[in-house]
């Protein structure tokens, strides 16, 4: 396993002369995740190599964040409250731009690698989103209606941040494991890898990812949008069918 | 055994969808209601979304009644002509409903409204049955029997204008009366994914005043016809029929359905009806502190 490394720095080593700053390259366990009946979920595994100029690593480690976001979408957080004894939405605000699935993993935790300057600007870690609300709600509204949002997003794994959960080798080849639940939606990814030293991002590069639902599940969902009448006469078609299936084989007992 | 539903966006597990379908179906059978004021309760308490748990149970209610139908329809126990009207105004309803669910979606009170229209109608429908339950089996035990009701259709319909005559349900009334109720049915089953057959029943006998021996059958009949419009509806509006989900429910639905319809013959009807009755009431206790507590989740999410 230790030649591995070197082996890589040497396939790149041409590409490296001459380079002043580390380049990252990054990939993919799977670029296409399909859903099919038996998806319950998947793992995706972010790893890569990181390249020194010169191919010596620093003196002082670098660290590696990984992040995998993914469609962004325009949404309206409700917030229930107690009105006359029950529990109705009340209060709301929008969002213009919502990642539905976020996940980071770092090496180690986000808050001792980066000041909070960088990682607004980078979108690093759950807190610092940038969902662009869209009404004119005041910052302390807006925070806790965010709060809500990433707690929900959070119950159902489609927001997570895991501290030290980027292994990185030798200091050259990093990897990380992020948990895609069953409920992660369909649409494009970007997985991004970024190179932090003393606070600051050094490197940083991104990968597409695509997920999308494959064979029978594929031909269901785009039945539904495409050809909705013919849907739901299949629908139909297929309850009475087994209603009446179900009636004339218990008549022969 | 884990399956995914394509259009939940979720995976479950198969073979609780069918047991849940199977339950629901040994009930209806045993009961001869659709059973969709379980299911639809049933798979959001299981993480199904609403919208989509309201949209599939109505396919499976269909399932459910086809049978029934078939039934009644060889003991001559459907009136056409009502049922014909009935579900006229069932169409017309569930257009309706789709229309009224629309606006509740956007306003962000669907599940508030899905909820109550549960607590109201359960809790109403529920103590009205064991209430009639507990007096007749008392009748049976003390052995004084009850006063037979005179069959009469309420006032209120007897001063709608033009009639028709409605010969297997022996009635002279406006047809506007079942068309309303119908109506009122359709925009429930869009909303609930109810096949409404717990509210039909009494209004055709104590509202309309229908022969008995045609009252399940054509309210199956109406039943039947206005879930498939309602399936329509949701496939072409909302889209959040889950042909998945719904088979799954079906092959349980169907099967426990005709052990159900089976079992009822070895039990008293009156403890069916008390049992019914239970179990109604329980569905609405159940919704109404839901409404009550504080939700675990307060925030919700939805796509604008």
């Amino acid at each position: 396993m230790k030649r591995v490394p070197v082996l890589i720095l040497a396939a790149f080593a041409p590409l490296m002369l001459g380079q002043a700053q580390p380049i990252l390259v990054p990939d993919v366990s799977q670029k296409k995740v399909e859903i099919i009946y038996s998806f319950t979920g998947a793992e995706l595994l972010l790893f890569g190599a990181i390249l020194y100029p010169g191919g010596k690593s620093p003196d002082k480690p670098a660290d590696i964040a990984v992040v995998l976001k993914g469609p962004f979408q325009p949404i309206t957080v409700r917030e229930k409250q107690k009105v006359a004894g029950i529990w109705i939405n009340a209060e709301s605000t929008r969002f213009r731009s919502v990642p539905t699935f976020y996940a980071v993993a770092s090496s180690r935790p986000l808050d001792k690698l980066i000041d909070e300057r960088t990682a607004s600007i980078f979108e690093l870690g759950l807190g610092n989103l940038q969902l662009s609300p869209a009404s004119g709600a005041t910052p302390a509204e807006q925070q806790r209606f965010e709060a809500g949002l990433t707690d929900l997003r959070k119950r159902t794994g489609l927001f997570a941040q895991a501290d030290n959960d980027v292994k990185i080798t030798d200091d050259v080849l990093y990897r990380a494991r992020l948990a895609i639940p069953a409920r992660v939606p369909v649409g494009k990814y970007t997985a991004e890898t970024f190179l932090i030293q003393g606070g600051r991002v050094i490197a940083a590069a991104s990968l597409d990812v695509e997920i999308h639902k494959s064979g029978f599940e594929r031909f269901v969902a785009s039945a539904a949008e495409n050809s909705p009448f013919t849907y739901g006469f299949v629908a139909v078609a297929l309850s009475v069918a087994l209603g009446w299936l179900a009636g004339a084989v218990f008549r022969r007992f | 055994m884990d399956i995914y539903l394509p259009i939940a966006n979720l995976s479950v597990n198969a073979l609780v969808i069918i047991g849940l379908g199977g339950l629901v179906g040994l009930l209806s059978g045993m009961f001869g209601v659709g059973g969709g004021f379980l299911t639809t309760p049933l798979l959001i308490f299981y993480g199904i979304p609403p919208t989509v748990a309201a949209a599939s149970a109505a396919s499976q209610v269909t399932g459910a009644s086809v049978s029934g139908v078939y039934a009644h329809l060889q003991r001559n126990g459907v009136d056409f002509r009502m049922g014909g009207v009935m579900v006229a105004g069932g169409v017309i309803g569930s257009i309706a409903g789709a229309w009224l669910f629309r606006l509740l979606q956007e306003s962000g009170q669907i599940d508030t409204v899905i909820a109550m229209l549960y607590v109201i109608l359960l809790g109403g429908i529920g103590a009205l049955m064991a209430r009639d339950a507990i007096v007749s089996i008392r009748a049976t035990r003390t052995g004084v029997p009850l006063k037979v009701r005179k069959r009469r259709h309420h006032p209120l319909v007897a001063s709608l204008p033009f009639r028709w005559r409605f010969y297997r349900s022996g009635l002279y009334i406006s047809p506007l009366a079942p068309l309303l109720l119908g109506f009122v049915t359709g925009i429930l089953t869009v909303i609930l994914g109810v096949g409404g057959g717990f509210i039909m029943v009494p209004a055709m006998l104590y509202l309309l005043g229908m022969t008995t021996q045609v009252v399940v059958g054509t309210s199956l009949f109406q039943i039947l016809f206005v879930t498939m419009a309602a399936t329509m509806v949701h496939a072409t509006t909302t889209k959040a029929v889950d042909i998945v989900l719904a088979a799954l429910l079906l092959i349980g639905s169907v099967t426990g359905a005709q052990f159900g319809a089976r079992l009822a013959q070895k039990i008293k009807p009156d403890y069916l009806r008390l049992l019914l009755a239970a179990m109604v009431l329980l569905v609405a206790i159940r919704m109404a502190l839901g409404l009550g507590w504080r939700p675990d989740e307060i925030y919700t999410v939805t796509i604008s």
